[in-house]
Parts: C-alpha cells; sequence; structure tokens
C-alpha cells in the first residue's frame, strides 16, 4: 500500500506491506540510526519520534505513520552531537549500538520536561537497555546536557 | 602524553550521530537475505527432507540442506590453531542435537520471500531421545555425538561416547598435607547458570566475490583470522580465496568469539555468486548462539582456626551443549587461578568435566569460566570466615597473593618462577581500599527497619592478560606523506575502544600527537596476523606489539636520516617527530616526502610470555526487602589493578558494565525451561537484563600500579571486572539477611521463600 510520512521535515513515499514495520521501511529507506536489537519492543534500539513522541519502530506497522511526521537521528544531528559529545566526554559509547536512541529518546525528554529530576530520566530512558556500560557513564553525560545537578 | 588520558573513543562522533557503520548498516541492499530453518526437536535424525516446493517459491534463490554439501567437522570455535575445542560441528548435518540446530539454509531476495519458501520446505524426523540435564550425561544412553568423524586435535580428555567434551584434572603441592593441618574443613556445593552474552547487536555477516572472485566476508567478530581460516575449512576453498573485515561490533563478549553467522551467507555467496547477509533475530541469538557455560562445583577448603587457608579441592562439571567450543578451555581458565589468590596454602586439586548434552552449545562469555569459578571460591571464603569468626577482609588480609610473590597455577610445572612471579599485585590495596569506600567496618548489616535488612558483602578476583605462549598479536605502522602514521591491527575493537587505546600507545611510542595516528582494524588483507580479541588480551598482547613496532619505527626512520645526510647512524637522534643530526633537523612531515619513494613500514608481533594477571575487589552494598524478598544493589564499589589503565575513562564505564554484567547474573539472568526441556525465555521480553532503574551507583577506583611486561605498564581489564559481583552480592544477602545462597541468580522469588523457610525454622 502507499503511504506517506514526513521524515526529519521532508515529505517521502513509500510503498509498504500491510504487516510491514517501520523500522523496516526506514532501515531499506537509508536510516540506519535505527537499529534492531531485539524486535520484540524491549530494548529500545529501535526508537524513533512520532509526531515528537518515542515510539519503538520495531513493533509499530508502517501504515499507521500514514500522513505523520516521523523523526530519526538523521534529523537531529546537531543535538546529538551536543549530547553524543558529552556522553563520549564520560566514556560512555562503547559499542555504540544502543546510544543512537538513547539519544533520541532523551532529545523528546528534552522537549517534554524542562526541569527533569535523576529519576525522571532514568524513568524515561529505561527502556534503551545497554550491555556494555553498566549506565552510569550515559548517565553522567545526560544530566550535563540537561543540566540535572 | 596521550597514554593515561581520558582520550575520546575514536569512533564517538560516528556512534552517537547513528551513522551507518555496522555491518547490517553497510550491507549491499542487494544482498539476498538468508535465513536458517531450525530444528524443533531437542535431538533427531533428518530422515527425509523435501525442498522441491520451497524452491518454486518467489525470490528464491537457493536452498540448502546437508544433502547439498559433503561438509567436514569442525569447530566454531575462534581460538588459535590448532584449536582446544572438538572438531564437531558441521554447517548442515543430518542430525540435529539441540532445538534451534540448524535443518536448511534459504536465501531469497528478500526476508519475506526467505520465510514464505521455508515454510514450504518439508522434514520427516526421527526422533531421538536427547540428554538435556549435563548432570545425567555421561555415560547416558543418549551419546550427543554418534558419527565417527568428529576428533580432537590433541588429548585433551576427548570421549564422545560417553558425553564427555573435555576433562581436566590439576594438581599442585600436596593436598593432603593441607589437609592434614586443617582444624575446620568444610565442603559446598554450588551452581551456576546459563546466562546470555546480549550484547546488543545480533549475530550478522555480509558476503560477496570481489572483482578477482575472492569471497569477502564482513562480519561482526572477535576473531577476524580465526574467521577466515574456519570459513575456509568449512567450506573447502583454499584459505587465500577468503578475505575477512571487521567493521564496528555492537558489541561481542565473548559470543562473537564463536563463528555463529558467517557460514551461511558465505556458503550461499560461493553458490549463487550473489552478495549475501544474514541478520539473526533476538529470537534465534537465543535459539542458536552460544552462552556462559552452566557449572556445578563441589568445593572443599581447609583453613587452620587462625584463619590460614591450607587447601582446595574443586571438582567441577559444566553443561557443553550440544557442540563443543570453548568447553575445555573454559575449565581451564577456571581451575587456573581463582583458588591461587590464596597462594598460602600446601595444595590444590581440581577435577573438572564438560559434558555433551542435547542444549544450545555454551561458549565463550567474559570471564570464561572464571567467573563462574570466583562465584564458588569467594563464596566458600566468606562460609569459612563466618565459621571460623573472622572478618572476611581480614581473613583474606591474612591468605592472598602479593607483589612479589609467585602465582601458583596449573602452568607451574611448565614454566619457571620468573614467569610467575607477580611484579605487580596490589591485590591488598584493592582489599584497603575497596573496605574504606563502603565504610566496612561501620556498614549496617541485618535488618534496618520492618521489612527492610541491608548488608555489605565482598570478593576478589583475578584473570589473565592472555594466554602465555599462545595469544599474539601483531601492529604495522606505515609512514605517510605529511608525517601521519597508519597502524594497522588485527584485533576487534567490540566498543571497548580498543582501536583508540592502541592508537594512545602508538602515539607515546611514536612521540607524536594522538591525532597523528590513525587506525586501521581489521582487515585480514591487510592487518597483521592477530588471534583477536579475547582472553582480555588486546591491551597487554597486541598493545606491545604496538610499542615494538613503533621503536622499530623510529629505528628505521633514523637509518633512513643518516642515509639522507650520510651520516653514521649513532649522529642521528630523535625527539617528538624531529630527527636531528650535527647541524641538520628534520621533522616528520618533511621527511616523508623526502622518503617519497621509499614507503616506510614496519611490521612487529608479540606473543605473550609473562603472566601477568589483573586484580580487583569488589564490595557490594544490598537492600532485601522482606517482605517481597526484592533484592536491590544499592552501591557496588570496585578497586582494580590493571596496571597503568592507558585510558581511565574507558577502563572505568568497562569496569561498570562488567560489574552490572555480574550483578545481573547474581539477581536477574537466567534461562528457564519447561517441563519438555523447551526455553521459556527466549527473547528480551522475558530475559531479565538490568535496567537503568536496577543499576547501582559503581564507584571505581584504579590501584597504583605498573606491570613492568605490559605496554606503558598496563595489565588487562575486560574480564576481571565481571568476576567479582555475583560473590559479592550474595554475600552481602547473607550480611542482610542470614542467609547462605549457593544457586544462582538469587530472584526475588527464591529469596521469599527462603526468608519464609527460615521464619518457619525459628
Ligand atoms: S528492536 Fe525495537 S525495541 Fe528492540
Ligand atoms: S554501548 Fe553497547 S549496548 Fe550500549
Amino acid at each position: 500500500m502507499q503511504i506517506s510520512m514526513i521524515i526529519n521535515g521532508q515529505e517521502k513515499a513509500f510503498n509498504v506491506e500491510p504487516d510491514e514495520y517501520l523500522s523496516d521501511t526506514l532501515r531499506s529507506a537509508g536510516y540506519k540510526s535505527i537499529k534492531r536489537g531485539c524486535d520484540k519492543s524491549s530494548c529500545g534500539a529501535c526508537t524513533v519520534l512520532l509526531e515528537g513522541k518515542p515510539i519503538l519502530s520495531c513493533s509499530y506497522l508502517s501504515f499507521r505513520a500514514n500522513g505523520k511526521k516521523v523523526t530519526t537521528l538523521e534529523g537531529e544531528r546537531e543535538e546529538a552531537i551536543k549530547l553524543g559529545s558529552l556522553i563520549i566526554k564520560e566514556g560512555g559509547d562503547q559499542c555504540g549500538f544502543c546510544t543512537p536512541s538513547l539519544i533520541l529518546t532523551t532529545i523528546a525528554l528534552k522537549r517534554e520536561n524542562a526541569n527533569p529530576t535523576e529519576e525522571d530520566i532514568k524513568h524515561y530512558t529505561n527502556g534503551n537497555l545497554c550491555r556494555c556500560t553498566g549506565y552510569v557513564a550515559q548517565l553522567n553525560g545526560i544530566k550535563k546536557y540537561l543540566g540535572v545537578e | 602524553m596521550a597514554v593515561n588520558e581520558r582520550i575520546d573513543k575514536q569512533d564517538g562522533l560516528r556512534i552517537v550521530t547513528g551513522s551507518p557503520i555496522y555491518t547490517d548498516d553497510i550491507a549491499s541492499p542487494d544482498a539476498l537475505v538468508v535465513k536458517i530453518m531450525h530444528s524443533e526437536h531437542h535431538y533427531a535424525r533428518i530422515k527425509k527432507i523435501d525442498t522441491q516446493e520451497a524452491l518454486k517459491m518467489p525470490g528464491v534463490a537457493c536452498i540448502l540442506t546437508y544433502k547439498d554439501i559433503a561438509a567436514k567437522p569442525i569447530t566454531r570455535a575462534g581460538q588459535t590453531y590448532p584449536e582446544p575445542s572438538p572438531q564437531d560441528w558441521k554447517i548442515l548435518d543430518e542430525y540435529v542435537r539441540f532445538k534451534g540446530d540448524d535443518v536448511a539454509i534459504v536465501a531469497a531476495d528478500t526476508q519475506r520471500h526467505a520465510v514464505e519458501a521455508m515454510a514450504k520446505i518439508e522434514v520427516e524426523y526421527e526422533v531421538l531421545e536427547p540428554v538435556l540435564d549435563f548432570m545425567e550425561a555421561e555415560g547416558n544412553k543418549a551419546v550427543v555425538h554418534q558419527e565417527e568423524d568428529c576428533f580432537a586435535h590433541f588429548d585433551f580428555g576427548f570421549r564422545p561416547k560417553e558425553n564427555v567434551a573435555g576433562s581436566l584434572k590439576v594438581n599442585i603441592g600436596d593436598y593432603e598435607k593441607g589437609l592434614k593441618e586443617s582444624d575446620v574443613v568444610i565442603t559446598r556445593e554450588y551452581r551456576t547458570q546459563a546466562t546470555h552474552p546480549a550484547m546488543m547487536e545480533p549475530l550478522t555477516a555480509y558476503t560477496y566475490l570481489d572483482h578477482v572472485g575472492r569471497l569477502v566476508v564482513v562480519a561482526s567478530t572477535q576473531v577476524p583470522f580465526h574467521v577466515r581460516r574456519q570459513v575456509a575449512t568449512a567450506l573447502n576453498i583454499p584459505m587465500h580465496k577468503v578475505r575477512v573485515i571487521k567493521p564496528r561490533i555492537g558489541g561481542g563478549f565473548g559470543c562473537k568469539q564463536t563463528s555463529g553467522a558467517e557460514f551461511y551467507p558465505s556458503l550461499v555467496t560461493l553458490k549463487t555468486g550473489r552478495p549475501a547477509k544474514i541478520y539473526f533475530s533476538r529470537n534465534e541469538v537465543f535459539l542458536a548462539a552460544t552462552r556462559r557455560h552452566p557449572f556445578w562445583f563441589e568445593l572443599t577448603v581447609g583453613a587452620t582456626k587462625d584463619g590460614i587457608i591450607k587447601c582446595f579441592d574443586m571438582k567441577a562439571r559444566s553443561d557443553a551443549g550440544a557442540y563443543g567450543e570453548h568447553c575445555w578451555t573454559v575449565l581451564e581458565a577456571g581451575a587456573e587461578k581463582c583458588m591461587a589468590l590464596y597462594n598460602k596454602v600446601e595444595g590444590y586439586r581440581y577435577d573438572g568435566k564438560a559434558l555433551y548434552t542435547n542444549r544450545v552449545s555454551s561458549g565463550a562469555f567474559r570471564g570464561y569460566g572464571k567467573t563462574q569459578n570466583t562465584f564458588a571460591v569467594e563464596c566458600i571464603v566468606n562460609e569459612l570466615a563466618e565459621i571460623l569468626n573472622i572478618d572476611p577482609v581480614e581473613l583474606r588480609n591474612r591468605n592472598i597473593i602479593r607483589e612479589g610473590e609467585v602465582l601458583r597455577i596449573g602452568h607451574d610445572h611448565i614454566y619457571d618462577a620468573a614467569v610467575m612471579r607477580q611484579d605487580s599485585c596490589k591485590l591488598d590495596y584493592c582489599l584497603k581500599r575497596g573496605a574504606e569506600m563502603s565504610n566496612w567496618k561501620n556498614s549496617e548489616s541485618g535488618k534496618t527497619s520492618s521489612n527492610k535488612a541491608e548488608g555489605t558483602g565482598l570478593a576478589l578476583s583475578i584473570q589473565g592478560s592472555g594466554i602465555i605462549n599462545l595469544d599474539s598479536g601483531g601492529a604495522t605502522l606505515k609512514l605517510n606523506s605529511d608525517g601521519f602514521f597508519t597502524l594497522l591491527i588485527g584485533s576487534a575493537d567490540m566498543g571497548t575502544g580498543c582501536d583508540t587505546i592502541l592508537a594512545q600507545m602508538a602515539a607515546d611510542a611514536l612521540e607524536v600527537p594522538y591525532e597523528s595516528i590513525v587506525v586501521n582494524s581489521a582487515d585480514t588483507d591487510v592487518s597483521p596476523y592477530d588471534d583477536g580479541s579475547y582472553a582480555s588480551s588486546t591491551t597487554y598482547v597486541t598493545g606491545t606489539a604496538v610499542v615494538k613496532a613503533a621503536a622499530d619505527m623510529i629505528k628505521r626512520l633514523k637509518e633512513e636520516v643518516a642515509k639522507l645526510w650520510k651520516l653514521d647512524l649513532e649522529e642521528i637522534s630523535y625527539r617528538e617527530g624531529v630527527f636531528t643530526g650535527a647541524d641538520n633537523e628534520i621533522d616528520l612531515n618533511h621527511l616523508s616526502y623526502e622518503l617519497n619513494s621509499e614507503q616506510i613500514s614496519v611490521t612487529r608481533s608479540h606473543k605473550c610470555a609473562k603472566e601477568a594477571p589483573p586484580y580487583k575487589s569488589g564490595f557490594a552494598k544490598v537492600e532485601v526487602d522482606l517482605e517481597t524478598g526484592k533484592i536491590k544493589v544499592n552501591e557496588f564499589n570496585a578497586v582494580v589493578d590493571c596496571g597503568t589503565p592507558i585510558n581511565p575513562n574507558l577502563a572505568t564505564v568497562q569496569t561498570q558494565g562488567g560489574v552490572l554484567q555480574g550483578i545481573g547474573m547474581a539477581l536477574f539472568e537466567e534461562i528457564n525451561y519447561s517441563q519438555s526441556g523447551d526455553e521459556l525465555n527466549d527473547s528480551f521480553m522475558t530475559y531479565k537484563l538490568p535496567c537503568k532503574k536496577e543499576a547501582p551507583k559503581i564507584n571505581v577506583e584504579f590501584a597504583d600500579s605498573y606491570e613492568p611486561s605490559g605496554p606503558f605498564g598496563a595489565k588487562s581489564i575486560g574480564e576481571v571486572v565481571i568476576n567479582a559481583a555475583a560473590p559479592a552480592v550474595i554475600h552481602a544477602i547473607y550480611k542482610a539477611t542470614g542467609i547462605w545462597f549457593r544457586e544462582l541468580p538469587v530472584t526475588p522469588e527464591k529469596m521469599f521463600k527462603a526468608l519464609k523457610l527460615k521464619s518457619n525454622q525459628e
């Protein structure tokens, strides 16, 4: 079926199967910041923003995004570098497979909640699993980015 | 100086912007999609397999079954040849030996086409009686490997007819004497479970033929050179026809030290001439990738009443699963050092066996046997302290190995004391400092409110920094125009940052800015031979190769400068990128243009020659909810002796990651089985990994340590950091509740039941 989405500000048309997931549609269109770690909405690696809110694209059917605004990390380069550099400074970019989705989720958090606490951050990003870092360095980077003491 | 600096990881910016850097990101969109048809039975013989209908399905490029290939047995374990693992695995076989084993390989234009075609394959099985419990495997009438052609390169106790995949006995010193001198002797049983490496990027590989028809394998692997050999052997093509390239890896933790994905697209590309790729779903990773060996231990320790540990005796049994990758070396690694932390004993005895079952293969996983053995040893030492009524920190103080002393392990009959002498060992400091950080002396223990109890526990750990006389790493340095250097290495950065730290070492050894080093890793056509990244060896072994290569490079360049200026070599000096003669000076930039017609490059290798293990202490603070059994680690303090930390940031984060994996093993992670023996939790929905909310504050400090045999004084860090976590947590639970757990993981359910039982008994 024919659908269109506004991806990172640009309208694009796609021909998708009725049972196709958004992560597959977008990855084949070249948005490789979206990773696939579990295909079962459990790891967060496939996060994209739909109308500004994080969703798990591995379990979101593509046709449902018809006419909607989708943001991938490719569309947030500036913020990604800002937050990313802080995570890098902490050594929190290990294998990096989980990092793009964590960054995108944090960007959404920033827009949703101007003054989050550390607990808010943990809660909001709890679904972004990481097997390498033990989370401490990631959290330190995020706290600096959001100005949380 | 770059070494010991908190330098940013080289690939950081590409990582955080989500750039296409991993195998599946860079695979050609035209690549055929390869899928594996997995066995539905624990153990069966394929009586009939019919692919006629499947082949007629749209988009199908090829379907392969055991009938299509005359496979030779190999091992998928990424180890130095001749591998100390049984040669017991074939790409496709008439027998399937675990639920999830390979039945057929399907390649099609798209995933959809492949899955639809697979549904049309008809298989008739002769279902065989499986053996699922490793404690019942030895001598069982269900024999996992009945085939005649499996073999071992040398004798490590491989007795397939009895389901013994490997065995090991170690006897050091005089155990009987130690036993006689002991006032207190205790024996305990311990069990550790199968856990998943759960690296975030699943197994994946992408293959194509290059312009001269060679097979190029792009793979997320820790061991590019071993993959080259294994693919060539398994596919029966000469090794020079295979090139392996490793892009960024999304984590490995040992799981990618076994070639789990590479063979399938390789086979398809050779058959069809077309590019092919495979990307395991998470479910398939659970189904078919290797995991940590489950262990059973029976451990005896003897000590005098004033707390001198006199002897250890350990019986160990492990579940190898259906194929014996890494099973014997995991035994060996486990047998080796954990008991030897207490090197004042009269004698150690170890008797270990790895047993075949009809389960998914076990394999390498961070810590590699030492994690499991450390759990048993550190738990029993804590129990001993309790029985002797000696503070566990003090008990260790009286017994642990110290700097200058000799590490007594299974190899002491082969190597002399100089090889085993611990020139850097700050374990006593790690213990002392960890106790301070955790406020050991005054820490709360026991009930703190009506429904909460708290406790602090500790454990020590040790690992290797490479396998003596076996692990080798290589480094090539090349001087380029403009005076920058290319550093070619064959180790595999799986996220640890080894590309970065090796560049730091190269920069310092060459006395140039860090930015002047460009790293290329790894490509078997280009990189010098390296065993790959495992056995904690990259920093220590490949790092030494880098330092040697840099020294050679400076020497070679001095020779060129001497020629240029017609001077003797001795008249040339070098400092920070500038060569100086009596009245001349030239920097690397200008020299590189002078030398344009002469490419200067040097390659050096290093073979591990010294036992230079890292050490660590771990202190866990836990809180137990007495009403629900919920256990929370509130704080973990780790003090690590890894020699010089080459990059303190990266070393800290590796420690934190390792500790959290250890906590996962202690409290959450485990495969559960149904009555019929099927795995119940085969996804991230059901297999519990620690999330942010469960992650404690993990404080990390490093001992001021310097290993003379290591590059810039460095030792390893990657594995030692996981080992002490689980026993420290178990100890803390005991301190909180008075209950010893001897089986992992301690779930809230088990805690709750134990609390109930205890209150009933009181
Ligand atoms: S891949 Fe979507 S949540 Fe894991
Ligand atoms: S950095 Fe590897 S999974 Fe998070």
